[in-house]
């Protein structure tokens, strides 16, 4: 025998279920009063520095039909390349930006929409500079365990070349499923679940 | 931001995820899963500064009702059907050390087994005074507490005769987005957890028994609620010693 070292086990994932609007999105899910307004609903303010974009999508099952009950939460760095976060050790990032947004799928059509900034570019572990990039986590009825998956920009074709992430991804034509469409200031990002056109989703 | 301020934030990737422990996207048993499953393998990546942080949340955002299920869709002075319950219990990392500052949400059914929710349609009864959501943030010991009556358990389409178990879902935010995690608890001794297909996307029941809270009589309120005591464990950090970064950097 040795020693044991002593560590846990990670709660195991399960699905967020048809009615995650009633624990993430209250208000959105038709319960007021409970809280103010629900989280992640607003990432910028008039104050907030950089470009301001708009992401639109939506998540595409293996039938060709988007997803009317899934959430969307995103996590990007601010227009400097910092995150506001307190792990982040390379500096202040801006005080008015969130880097955190939160949004329902529409129960009509399937869409989310984004309100941000474009984030700027942030070092690789190697000291190398990832290309600007968005941190997807998709959650629903249906889905296991959150999915997660990066939006990049199709107006930054030089910095993707050498991103150390979109390097990793043996096919170009599944590269480009992290490539976002449109163009400043109104991007769109379709994720598919299944398919040809399958999103390369991460295991990080 | 928040209490974890004074403390020397941790910077480390996270251990990689046993993805074996988790369900699988695809489990035809649950049958939404089939379409909504990706097909091909994952990238995997160790950590970026992307994954190493994470939005952290200060109790400036919580009411006051936020953590008491039984009063924060009541009426004044009435209070949600049901069998009162305390369920308390700590976020740990997979080292064992306790995640303050951690945000929690939970959702769930009332007492009869009914969501208030637009899509629900079992022919359960809606308690006026029970909305069905809360939140908190855990302490410095990555402690948690809140209130709520006992869900009920209720059919759901799937197979021709599937029920859901008595749960409550939990989403939990760590210190970073790699530790983002949604799952739901089950109480001790309930014979439909065995029975349930999306419980059964976990293969090894060990996992299971992870998401089984035990009845904790040593906390129950007498003459009040009974307690029980529900622990989360996420991602854990590896340390930072030797770290192949180039030098001075
Ligand atoms: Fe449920």
């Amino acid at each position: 025998m040795v020693q044991n070292l002593g560590y846990l086990k990670e709660t195991p994932s399960q699905t967020a279920g048809p009615y995650v609007h009633i624990g993430l999105t209250p208000n959105f899910g038709g319960i007021s009063g409970v809280y103010e307004r629900d989280l992640g609903s607003s990432m910028v303010n008039e104050k907030t520095l950089g470009e301001r974009i708009t992401v639109t999508g939506r998540v595409i099952d293996g039938a060709g039909a988007p997803l009317r009950d899934a959430l969307i939460e995103i996590w990007q760095a601010d227009a400097a390349g910092l995150y506001n976060s307190p792990s982040e050790m390379r500096g202040a990032a801006d005080p008015n930006f969130t880097g955190w947004g939160r949004c329902p799928t529409s129960a009509e059509d399937g869409t989310f929409v984004f309100e941000t900034v474009k984030p700027g570019r942030i070092p690789f572990k190697d000291g190398r500079l990832m290309a600007p990039h968005i941190t997807f986590w998709i959650v629903a009825r249906g889905i296991n365990i959150g999915l997660q998956t990066r939006l990049y920009f199709p107006d930054e074709a030089a910095a993707n070349a050498e991103d150390p992430l979109l390097q990793r991804i043996e096919h170009r034509h599944r590269a480009e499923t992290l490539v976002a469409g449109g163009r400043a200031p109104n991007y769109h990002f379709d994720i598919h679940l299944q398919g040809e056109k399958e999103t390369v989703f991460l295991d990080i | 931001m928040s209490d974890t301020e004074n403390r020397r934030p941790e910077t480390g990737a996270f251990f990689q995820r046993d993805r074996d422990w988790h369900p699988p996207a695809f489990a035809p048993g649950y049958k939404t899963s089939v379409l909504r499953s990706p097909r091909k393998a994952l990238l995997s990546l160790d950590n970026t500064i992307s994954e190493i942080t994470g939005p952290v949340f200060g109790h400036s955002i919580l009411g006051e009702l936020d953590n008491d299920l039984i009063h924060n869709f009541a009426k004044p002075g009435e209070s949600a059907i049901g069998e009162r319950i305390i369920v308390h219990g700590r976020v740990l990392d997979e080292r064992g050390r306790p995640v303050a500052g951690a945000l929690l949400e939970f959702w769930q059914a009332n007492a009869g087994g009914r969501y208030r929710h637009k899509k629900e349609s079992y022919l359960a009864a809606l308690d006026p005074n029970f909305g069905g959501c809360g939140r908190t943030i855990t302490d410095e010991n990555g402690s948690y507490v809140f209130r709520t009556i006992r869900p009920g358990a209720y059919p759901w389409p799937n197979g021709v005769n599937d029920w859901r178990p008595a749960h409550i879902h939990f989403s939990v935010f760590g210190h970073g987005f790699a530790q983002r995690l949604i799952t739901q608890m089950y109480f001790e001794g309930d014979p439909m957890i065995w029975k349930c297909p999306i419980v059964g996307t976990i293969a090894d029941a060990r996992a299971i028994e992870q998401l089984i809270a035990p009845l904790d009589w040593a906390n129950t309120i007498p003459m009040d609620a009974r307690a029980y005591k529900f622990d989360i464990v996420l991602r854990g950090r590896r340390s930072t010693f030797f770290e192949n970064r180039p030098e001075g950097n």
